[in-house]
C-alpha cells in the first residue's frame, strides 16, 4: 500500500496534559425479558487530547456500548461524559448530532459506508453536515492519503473490504476530529488487510493529532495504543 | 437553506443509485392507472353526454308557447354558441283527397345542432344522413307513417295551410323527435322560411317554439345560467338530465361502476405505495443512522425525507400522467372501430391535477408516516442493529392513512349512503383478513411438523415473520378481491347490458290500437312474422289531487314533479307485474284486489312527486274523478323497451273509461312495405320506429362496455403492482435467508421450493377470503348500487382460490428468482 507520506512533527505527543473526554460513574442498564440488566457499571474515564486509548475486554464485557456513551450515540443511566468540556448527557439529541459532526469522528467493524453514495460523496458527507465549503475538495485530498483518489467514483459494492474501511478512515478524519471513535475496526478483515489498516489509522491519527478511543480484540492494535483498558462484566478491571 | 441543498444533493445521489426505484414504480403506475382511467372516462362520459344531447338536437334546448325572445339568441351567439330554431305545431296536411292530422316541424339555422336527421327515398325505409337537416324552401320532408297514410311519394306534391310543397325526402328519423312517444300523429319537416306562405300561424294559434343552443361545455354552462334568471315563466329550459330514460339509465349505471372501480384502482395503489415504504424504510435505517452519527440533526433528516417524497410525487405525477394519456390515447385508437358514431371529444386536462393531487396524498397518507419514523431510528443502531426506531402512536402510522382512504373514497363516491357501505365493507374485510393473516401465523407453528425441509422453512417463514405474513395476506388478499369483484360486477353489467339489448328487442311501437280492432292487429302483425310483447290499455289522465290536497297549491322539490303535475299521463292497468318491474314497497295486487281504488306508481313518480305508500291520489280521467291508494312502488327497467307506464292501477276500475292500445314488436329489416300496408289497414294506429334510438343506446353501451373493460385492465394493472410491492417488501430479509441456507448446503431448489410453500399458503388463504369477500361486496353492489340481479358466481370462488393461489405464487417465484439465484457469497459480503 503505498501510504503518503505524513510530517514526522506532527507525531508529536501534546506537551500539557488536557483533558478532551471524561466519563464519570457511568452506568448504563436496559430492561430485559429477565428483568433489569446492568451493561456497563460505574465506569469513570479520563482521555487527555492526543492520547491514544484502546477498551479491550471479552465479548459481551460492554465493550461497545461504553463506546456508544462516550460518543454520545446513547445516554447512560447514570453518570456523565464531558466532551471538551461539554456535558453530552446534558444535551438533546439534536444537540449531540451537533457536537459529532464538528468534533468526532468513527470507524466501524462493519465500515457503514452509504451504499448508495460513491466513495467521494460518503467522505464529503460530514463535512457537508456540518456546513463546510470546499467538501469536495478536502474529500479528495483525505482519499489521496488513504491512496484511493483513483477509486472516487466507486460505490462501496465495488469495493474490497479493506478498501471500503479506508474509505471509512478517510471519511473519519476528514474533519479533522477532536476525538476518533474506532469500534473493531480491523474486526472484518483478515489478518494482513487488519495490520495495513491499523498501521493507516495510527499514522493518520498521529498526523491529525486526534484522540483515538479503539475497542478492540486485536492485541496488535491495543498496543500501539498509549494507554489499555480492560473491561469485564461491565466494569473496567 | 443549507439542509435543502445538502438534502436535493442527497437525493440525486440517491436516485443515480436506485434506491427511490420501487417506490417511484409504485407510485407512477398509481398515478398512471389513475390519469389513465380519468382521461378515458373523462372523454367517454363526454362522447356519452354528447350522445345524450343529439335527442335534444342540441347541448340545451328553450321551449316556450311564445315566439323566443330575440335577445336569448343574441346572448348565446355573444356567448359564442351556435343556435339554431325549430316551431312546432300540429295541423292538416293534404295530399289530393287524403288529409291527416300531423305534428309539423319548421326548422332553420344549423338544424340539429347535435345528432342528424335521416330521410330515405320510400318509406319505412333504412335512413341515411341528410346534410343539411333542413329542408329546401318549397320542400317538405313528410315521415313514413304520414306518407303511408296520404298515399304520397317523392316527387308529389301535398298542402299545409294555404302552401303548396313538393315532397323532396322521406323523414326517417330527427333527433328530438322525442323516446317518450308523447307525439302520437304522424311528423313533417319543413324550412322555417316557408312557414309565413303557409298563413297558419296566427295569434292564439298553438304553437311551440323550440330555441336550440350548442357550445363547449363551459360557455353552455355559463349560458345554462344565465337563462336561469332570464328565461321567462313560460320557457321550460331541457338538457341532457332529460334526454331519454333508456339511455340515462345505461349511463348512470356505466358511472357507477367506472367510480368504484377506479375507486379500487386508487386504494389497491395506496396498498402498493404503503408496502414501497415499508421497504425504503427497513432498506435506510442504517443509513439515517449512520446520518445521525456523523451529525445530522433528526429536522435534517426529516427535511430530508420530505424533500425526497415530494420529489418522487412530483416525477411520480408527471410519468404516470404521461403514461395514463399515452395508454389512453392508444386504447382509444385501437378500438376506433367500436366507436359507433363520431371521434371521442379531446381529453380534459383535469386528470393531471388530479393525479398529483392523488399522488401526494397518498405519499402524505401512505408513505410519509413510516418515512417520518425513520427520522426516529437511534444513532446507536450503527453499534447495535437490533435496534430500530420506537414504535409509532397507532394513531400517527394508521391516521393520516385512513383519512386519505375515507376522503378518496368520498370524493369518489360522493353519496353517503355507498361512501357509509364502502367503508364499513372495507374495514370488516381488511380486519377479517387480518386475522385470518395472524391465525395462520399462529397455525405455522403447528403445520411445521409435516413435510420435508422446504416445506418446514417455508412455513417457518411465515411465523418468522408475523407482522409482514398478516401485511402480505392483507395485500394480497385485497388485490384479489378487487380483481375478482371488478371481474363478477364487470360480467354482470356486460352479461345484462347484453341480456336487456338482444337482436330481436321490440324496435317498433303501435299506439293508439282501438279496442274493437285489438284482436285483428295483434293477429295481423304476428302474421307478418313480428314478435310482438304484452298489450297494455292506454288512457290519459290528469293528476288533480295528492291526499286531498289540489296539486296546483303543492311545491315539489323536484321540477320534473312539477312537470308530472301539470300535464297529462298516460295510464294503464294491468293484472300481471311484467318482467322488466320490481315491486320495491308495498305489493303487487291478487285478483282479490280488482275493482278496488288501487294503483301502483314507479319509483321516479314517487322521487318526483316525494309520494309514499297509502298516499291518496285523485285523477280526472275523461272528466271523472278517480281516488286510489299507492299500493306498491315498482322499480322499472326503462331500458327493456317494452311498454311500461309511471302509473298502473288495478284491473277492473278504469274499464268503462274509453280507451286504446298499445304494444311494441320487433319487425325484421325489410319490413317497409308491411308496414306501409298496416298503416293502411288500421289507419288510426300510430307506428313509431325506435330503430334509430336503440342504435343510440347501443352504441352508448358499446362505449361503456369499452371503458368498463379499460378500467378493469387498469386496475389489473394496480393489483398487479401490490403483489410485485408485496412480494418485494421482503426481498432483503429472503435474499439473506437464501444465502445462509445455501451456504449451509440447501439446493436452490429447495429454496426455492420453501419460498413457494410460504407463497402458496399466502395465496390460497387471502384467494379463499377475497373469493368471500367479492361475492358479498358484488351482492351488495349489484343489487343495491347497480340494480341489477345478483347471480352468486361459484366460478369467481373458483379462480379467486386457485388464481389468487397461482398469481401469488408465480408474482412471489418471479420476484424471489433473482435472489436464490445469486451467489451466497456475494450476498453475505454485501451484508456483512
Amino acid at each position: 500500500m503505498n501510504i503518503n507520506p505524513i510530517p514526522k512533527t506532527s507525531a508529536q505527543a501534546p506537551a500539557v496534559r488536557r483533558s478532551v473526554l471524561k466519563a464519570e460513574h457511568l452506568t448504563k442498564q436496559v430492561q430485559s425479558p429477565e428483568g433489569l440488566l446492568t451493561i456497563v457499571h460505574d465506569v469513570s474515564l479520563d482521555i487527555a487530547s492526543g492520547e491514544s486509548v484502546a477498551v479491550v475486554g471479552p465479548s459481551g464485557a460492554g465493550k461497545s456500548t461504553l463506546l456508544a456513551l462516550l460518543a454520545g450515540l446513547d445516554l447512560p443511566s447514570l453518570g456523565s461524559v464531558l466532551l471538551e468540556g461539554r456535558d453530552l448527557t446534558r444535551l438533546d439529541e439534536d444537540g449531540r448530532a451537533l457536537v459529532r459532526a464538528q468534533r468526532v469522528g468513527f470507524v466501524f467493524q462493519s465500515f457503514h459506508l452509504i451504499p448508495s453514495l460513491t466513495a467521494l460523496e460518503n467522505v464529503m458527507l460530514p463535512l457537508e453536515l456540518a456546513g463546510h465549503a470546499g467538501a469536495r475538495h478536502a474529500a479528495l485530498e483525505t482519499l489521496r492519503q488513504v491512496d484511493l483518489q483513483e477509486r472516487a467514483r466507486h460505490y462501496p459494492r465495488q469495493l474490497s473490504g479493506g478498501e471500503q474501511q479506508r474509505v471509512a478512515l478517510a471519511r473519519a478524519f476528514v474533519t479533522q476530529p477532536a476525538v476518533l471513535f474506532a469500534d473493531e475496526p480491523t474486526g472484518n478483515l483478515d489478518a494482513a488487510t487488519g495490520a495495513r489498516i491499523g498501521q493507516l489509522l495510527f499514522e493518520m491519527n498521529a498526523h491529525s493529532r486526534t484522540t483515538l478511543v479503539l475497542v478492540t480484540h486485536d492485541n496488535d492494535l491495543a498496543t500501539r495504543c498509549e494507554r489499555t483498558v480492560h473491561m469485564e462484566a461491565g466494569g473496567l478491571r | 437553506m443549507r439542509a435543502v441543498l445538502l438534502s436535493m444533493r442527497m437525493l440525486s445521489r440517491e436516485w443515480r443509485s436506485g434506491e427511490l426505484g420501487v417506490l417511484l414504480l409504485a407510485l407512477t403506475v398509481a398515478v398512471a392507472a389513475l390519469t389513465g382511467v380519468g382521461f378515458l372516462v373523462s372523454r367517454i362520459s363526454a362522447t356519452v353526454a354528447m350522445q345524450a344531447t343529439q335527442v335534444l338536437a342540441a347541448d340545451i334546448r328553450l321551449e316556450s308557447p311564445q315566439p323566443i325572445d330575440a335577445a336569448d339568441f343574441a346572448a348565446a351567439r355573444q356567448g359564442g354558441l351556435q343556435t339554431a330554431r325549430a316551431t312546432s305545431f300540429l295541423s292538416v296536411v293534404f295530399a289530393g283527397d287524403q288529409s291527416q292530422l300531423t305534428d309539423i316541424d319548421a326548422v332553420a339555422g344549423g338544424y340539429p345542432l347535435r345528432g342528424k336527421v335521416t330521410v330515405a327515398d320510400q318509406a319505412f325505409a333504412q335512413g341515411r344522413g341528410a346534410v343539411p337537416g333542413v329542408p329546401l324552401r318549397g320542400e317538405v320532408w313528410p315521415d313514413s307513417r304520414l306518407l303511408a297514410a296520404l298515399g304520397g311519394h317523392i316527387g308529389s306534391r301535398l298542402s299545409i295551410g294555404a302552401a303548396d310543397f313538393r315532397i323532396g325526402r322521406v323523414l326517417i328519423s330527427r333527433p328530438d323527435q322525442g323516446g317518450t312517444f308523447t307525439g302520437l300523429v304522424p311528423n313533417l319537416l319543413m324550412n322555417a322560411s316557408d312557414l309565413p306562405r303557409t298563413q297558419l300561424i296566427q295569434p292564439g294559434s298553438r304553437v311551440t317554439y323550440a330555441a336550440l343552443f350548442a357550445g363547449v361545455p363551459d360557455r353552455i354552462a355559463a349560458f345554462k345560467q344565465w337563462l336561469g334568471t332570464h328565461k321567462r315563466a313560460s320557457e321550460r329550459l331541457r338538457d341532457i338530465s332529460s334526454t331519454s330514460p333508456q339511455i340515462k339509465s345505461a349511463v348512470d349505471r356505466a358511472g357507477r361502476f367506472l367510480s368504484l372501480a377506479s375507486l379500487v384502482a386508487v386504494l389497491l395503489c395506496a396498498t402498493a405505495v404503503a408496502m414501497s415504504a415499508r421497504r425504503y424504510v427497513g432498506r435506510h435505517l442504517d443509513s439515517v443512522a449512520l446520518l445521525k452519527t456523523l451529525g445530522a440533526t433528526r429536522g435534517f433528516t426529516i427535511w430530508l425525507t420530505t424533500l425526497q417524497l415530494l420529489t418522487v410525487a412530483l416525477l411520480a405525477a408527471a410519468v404516470g400522467s404521461a403514461i395514463g394519456f399515452a395508454a389512453q390515447e392508444w386504447l382509444v385508437y385501437a378500438l376506433r372501430g367500436l366507436l359507433a358514431s363520431s371521434a371521442l371529444p379531446a381529453a380534459s386536462l383535469m386528470p393531471i391535477g388530479m393525479g398529483f393531487l392523488t399522488a401526494v396524498a397518498l405519499l402524505a397518507g401512505f408513505a410519509l408516516p413510516p418515512l417520518l419514523q425513520l427520522s426516529r431510528v437511534p444513532a446507536i443502531r450503527v453499534l447495535r442493529r437490533d435496534i430500530g426506531p420506537p414504535r409509532p402512536l397507532v394513531l400517527l402510522a394508521f391516521g393520516p392513512a385512513v383519512a386519505v382512504v375515507v376522503l378518496l373514497i368520498y370524493w369518489v363516491v360522493l353519496d353517503w349512503k355507498l361512501f357509509l357501505g364502502f367503508t364499513a365493507g372495507l374495514a370488516a374485510f381488511i380486519a377479517l383478513l387480518a386475522l385470518a393473516g395472524a391465525l395462520l401465523v399462529m397455525a405455522a407453528g403447528r403445520l411445521r411438523a409435516g413435510g420435508g425441509v422446504a416445506w418446514r422453512y417455508g412455513v417457518a417463514s411465515l411465523s418468522r415473520r408475523k407482522a409482514e405474513s398478516v401485511l402480505q395476506i392483507v395485500a394480497f388478499g385485497t388485490g384479489i378481491m378487487a380483481l375478482l369483484l371488478l371481474g363478477i360486477i364487470r360480467s354482470d353489467l356486460d352479461g345484462d347490458w347484453r341480456r336487456s339489448l338482444p337482436a330481436d328487442l321490440p324496435n317498433y311501437f303501435f299506439i293508439n290500437i282501438p279496442p274493437e280492432s285489438r284482436d285483428a292487429f295483434i293477429t295481423y302483425l304476428r302474421a307478418r312474422g313480428a314478435q310482438t310483447s304484452r298489450v297494455l290499455p292506454m288512457i290519459r289522465g290528469r293528476l288533480t289531487a295528492i291526499d286531498g290536497r289540489s296539486v296546483e297549491k303543492l311545491r315539489f322539490a323536484d321540477h320534473r314533479g312539477e312537470e308530472f303535475a301539470n300535464r297529462e299521463q298516460n295510464l294503464t292497468w294491468s293484472a300481471t307485474l311484467g318482467a322488466d318491474n320490481r315491486v320495491v314497497a308495498g305489493r303487487w295486487w291478487t285478483a282479490a284486489d280488482n275493482g278496488q281504488p288501487l294503483a301502483s306508481i314507479s319509483t321516479e313518480f314517487e322521487q318526483w312527486l316525494g309520494l309514499r305508500l297509502g298516499d291518496r291520489l285523485t285523477f280526472d280521467i275523461a272528466g271523472e274523478t278517480f281516488t286510489v291508494r299507492v299500493a306498491s312502488i315498482r322499480k322499472v327497467k326503462w331500458d327493456s323497451f317494452r311498454p311500461n307506464f309511471f302509473i298502473v292501477f288495478v284491473p277492473g276500475l278504469l274499464d268503462k273509461v274509453a280507451g286504446t292500445y298499445l304494444t311494441s314488436a320487433y319487425l325484421a329489416p325489410g319490413a317497409a312495405e308491411s308496414l306501409a300496408k298496416l298503416a293502411h289497414r288500421f289507419p288510426s294506429v300510430s307506428i313509431f320506429d325506435i330503430d334509430d334510438l336503440l342504435a343510440d343506446v347501443r352504441s352508448v353501451l358499446d362505449k361503456a362496455v369499452l371503458a368498463v373493460q379499460s378500467v378493469f385492465a387498469f386496475t389489473l394493472l394496480a393489483g398487479l403492482t401490490v403483489l410485485l410491492a408485496a412480494v418485494q417488501s421482503s426481498r432483503d430479509e429472503r435474499r439473506y435467508e437464501s444465502a445462509i441456507l445455501r451456504t449451509l448446503g440447501a439446493s436452490r431448489r429447495t429454496v426455492l421450493q420453501g419460498v413457494l410453500a410460504e407463497f402458496a399458503a399466502l395465496g390460497v388463504l387471502s384467494g379463499l377470503i377475497a373469493a368471500a369477500g367479492a361475492s358479498v361486496a358484488a351482492y351488495f353492489l349489484t343489487t343495491r348500487v347497480l340494480d341489477l340481479p345478483y347471480v352468486f358466481s361459484l366460478w369467481a370462488c373458483i379462480i379467486g382460490l386457485l388464481g389468487g393461489g397461482f398469481v401469488v405464487v408465480a408474482s412471489g417465484w418471479l420476484a424471489t428468482r433473482s435472489v436464490v439465484r445469486q451467489p451466497p457469497l456475494a450476498t453475505l459480503r454485501a451484508d456483512l
